[in-house]
């Protein structure tokens, strides 16, 4: 299964952390990733936290794509992580 | 209270003195109202109307306690809010309770004042009963039934041979709350907080809506199964299709997540609080301020539109626009949700 | 992967329509065949119902993403026999009710062993710290996201009576597999998202040799549209890349520390997938010192390399799982082989191109 969604870490405990995506509070694993700290995004996968999302490259891939094609940023639209 | 016992136990749904204690002691203290307290063999009871609603219902959730609720509000919300859903204001309802030997005696008091208090919030009385109780392993932990009756508003006409082409289709707020809710607390998926049921009784939302009179067509509640369930039965074999906007249906950003972690589709999960209507185009904008009066009704949105061609399909416009078919599934994703 | 109201930026109708015309005017009427590999691309897709948003000449295909459809009915047959002598066998739900020869697990089940469904290795050891006096075997299917899962569960420590019946597959050795297909049409393929994420783009980078044009992708609609513009841009400059449409999750050397567990856990093997073959080198098995966590070393079970590949009778997973049929051209989709009654994995695993086309489309009856 592939299924997997971003979740903000809140705290961390050793080899485990809190996350949270839209309300949802969820206790995971981070023994698979490096580094990661509090405030951070994680791809949450059947339970363990597999990658770290980094959010300057999602803006940065969503601003090129809105140049390259000519679409206006939608006021308010909720930006992911 | 007497009864100082920390397990319920054979003799309390028996037909010796521990059972009537039980009664005395556990049940009319909470119910208390003219029939019951005057029970014989069956509650005597005076109605404003002859046109009358019954329907009935049985509890097997698994837990029995969850976020939003417990077995005990959901008995008496499912059964209620099916009368409200067929235009009856919901008066009288029996409860039969099958317990577990041994269960633990202040859960059965904490299910049950939940249930008192939630018929108490409707006017509703509970009037007869039953209790039960089998040897451990029997039964799993504590089963309801509850029965009831209502009296029919004259000024409605439901059903789905009511529904029209152009017709508004409405949900009064968040879907698939309560299965997500019971799908995070059965399964161990990690997830530790954030969800809950959206277990409710529906009488005084519904009764605002009955101020619409005909231009009120259809109304159901989406238990089992959820809004596809719902309108995959409304759709079926008719002439018209309904078109759902995934756009407008709301859903709780948690109820949200966790479906999207688990990989299933939120509007096939059940909720015990909602009322999906179908009304008349022109009365789309009084329902859905009719419903957003309500506490239960804040979120309250036009989801979709009944539509001519194709015949009998279920359909959903993305919400990037496209548009395909909702397949109802073959089985439910989640047993014993209610 | 979102199914209500509000999206987020990746799932904007205007930039979802934009790539698709800004595809159409790249390719200008060009052919474009290309398989992705992964079902949770297939389910976004039908969620989305991108295919119609694509230029006529653009086909996506789905190829054999699908961990649960191709683990061969003799590993399934392992784990019965291990339920069988009394063990708990703990699996993904959906790995309950694929048919192996006779019967499924879920069968099983219901004749009374102690079949469990968990939603991660962690369930599984949870488990089995719960029952210390019982021993648990997790049945351990999956490609490479859920790998570095396993992996980490075997590296932390379990509990004594734990172990794993491995069914673990790759995903580039099977990519490789389908290029040397004969009848192997592909311009390229959208690659997995959360496969890469853990093994990065590099695995997959040699392709381009072969002249594949490549993008991975993420699962919402903006990403997968994205990728596959950069095929399509690839495709006009006739110059393949290894292009990366998914640079929030995936590096190009991919998760360093999932990838260091996995090499700590696991040792390559040649890997039989049901309704393909053997394919060499494209399994991990347990490294030689974990063998107490292995269950077939434990239990005296022989190994699962070069054995019998055959879907169940009637069905032709095969060809769905190698992109030569689409699920609605297999004589048995919707009739004797529908979800409740499913006659191979394809119909079962919830990311089963047939159960996923099924979900979105239905049958069409008239048809």
């Amino acid at each position: 299964m592939c299924l997997g969604i971003p979740m903000k870490i809140v705290s961390i405990t050793g080899d485990r952390a809190e996350a949270v995506a839209d309300g949802m509070h969820s206790d995971i694993s981070i023994q698979v990733i490096d580094e990661v700290k509090v405030g951070d995004f994680v791809l949450v996968h059947a339970g363990y936290a597999i990658e770290i999302v980094q959010a300057e490259e999602a803006e940065e891939t969503l601003d090129m794509l809105r140049v390259l094609l000519n679409v206006k940023k939608p006021d308010g639209e909720q930006e992911a992580p | 209270m007497s009864i100082s016992t920390k397990q319920v136990k054979l003799g309390h749904g028996g037909g010796g003195r521990m059972a009537i204690q039980f009664l005395d002691e556990v049940i009319r203290p909470r119910f208390s109202n003219t029939a019951l307290d005057s029970l014989d063999d069956a509650a005597l009871l005076k109605l404003e109307s002859d046109r009358i609603a019954m329907s009935s219902d049985s509890m097997i959730v698994k837990p029995v306690e969850f976020a939003g609720g417990n077995i005990g509000k959901l008995a008496i919300c499912g059964t209620a809010n099916d009368l409200a859903v067929s235009g009856a204001r919901p008066r009288f309802l029996s409860m039969a309770l099958i317990i577990e030997e041994g269960l633990d005696f202040a859960l059965l008091e904490r299910l049950l004042d939940s249930a008192a208090e939630t018929a108490s919030s409707i006017g509703v009385s509970i009037v007869c009963g039953d209790t039960k109780v089998v040897p451990r392993g029997e039964v799993d932990g504590i089963f309801f039934n509850t029965t009831g009756i209502g009296e029919l508003d004259p000024r409605l006409s439901l059903g789905i041979g009511r529904i029209r082409t152009g017709d508004a289709v409405l949900s009064s707020g968040t879907l698939g709350d309560h299965g997500a809710t019971i799908m995070v607390a059965r399964e161990s998926l990690g997830i530790t907080g954030g969800l809950s049921s959206d277990c409710a009784p529906v009488a005084e939302l519904c009764s605002r809506l009955y101020e619409l009179g005909n231009d009120l067509h259809f109304m159901r509640d989406p238990t089992r199964g959820g809004l596809i369930a719902v309108a995959s039965e409304i759709v079926h074999q008719q002439k018209f299709s309904i078109r759902l906007f995934a756009k407008h249906i709301p859903l709780k950003g948690a109820t949200r997540a966790a479906c999207e972690l688990v990989g299933v589709d939120p509007l096939s999960l059940a909720c015990e609080g909602r009322v999906i209507t179908v009304v008349a185009a022109d009365a789309a904008e009084s329902a859905l301020e009719l419903m957003r009066a309500d506490p239960l009704g804040a979120e309250a949105a036009i989801i979709g539109e009944v539509i001519e061609n194709p015949a009998g399909r279920l359909l959903l416009q993305t919400s990037i626009g496209t548009e395909r078919v909702i397949i109802q599934a073959d089985e439910d994703p989640l047993p014993r949700i209610c | 992967m979102s199914l209500g109201a509000q999206g987020n930026a990746f799932q904007s109708p205007e930039l979802t329509k934009a790539l698709a015309e800004r595809i159409d005017a790249t390719l200008q009427g060009r052919p474009l065949r290309i398989m992705h590999v992964c079902g949770t691309h297939e389910h976004a897709v039908g969620n989305y119902a991108l295919r119609s948003l694509f230029p006529p000449s653009v086909k996506l295909i789905g190829g054999p993403g699908c961990p649960v459809c191709v683990c061969p009915a003799a590993d399934i047959e392992q784990a019965m026999q291990l339920a069988r002598q009394g063990l708990i066998v703990a699996t993904f739900g959906d790995m309950m009710r694929v048919p192996a020869n006779q019967q499924s697990l879920a069968d099983l089940r219901s004749e009374g062993a102690d079949l469990r469904i968990v939603g991660s290795v962690a369930d599984a050891v949870h488990l089995a710290r719960a029952n210390p006096d019982r021993e648990l075997v997790f049945f351990a299917v999956g490609f490479e996201t859920t790998a570095c899962t396993f992996a980490a569960a075997v590296l932390a420590d379990p509990p004594k009576n734990f172990s794993m019946l491995t069914s673990i597959r790759q995903t580039p050795p099977a990519v490789d597999a389908l290029q040397t297909l004969d009848d192997n049409k592909l311009d390229g393929y959208l690659l997995p998202g959360h496969v890469c994420a853990v093994i990065g783009l590099k695995p997959f980078a040699h392709l381009n040799e072969q002249g594949a044009f490549l993008s991975v992708a993420g699962f919402e609609p903006v990403e997968i549209m994205h990728g596959l513009l950069l095929i399509a841009e690839q495709a006009r400059d006739e110059a393949p890349r290894a292009d990366n449409a998914y640079r929030r999750l995936v590096r190009y050397d991919g998760n360093t520390a999932a990838i260091r567990a996995m090499q700590q856990a696991f040792k390559l093997a040649d890997s039989t997938w049901r309704g393909i073959g053997s394919i060499p080198g494209s399994g991990y098995v347990l490294r030689d010192e974990l063998e107490t966590l292995d269950a077939r070393k434990r239990y005296d079970l022989p190994p699962s390399e070069n054995i019998d590949a055959s879907m169940p009778k009637g069905c032709a997973c095969g060809e769905v799982l190698t992109g030569q049929i689409a699920p609605q051209q297999c004589p048995s989709y919707g009739r004797s082989c529908t979800p409740p009654h499913p006659l191979g994995p394809c119909m079962v695993s919830f990311e089963g191109s047939c159960r996923i086309a099924y979900t979105f489309e239905g049958f069409d009856r008239e048809n």
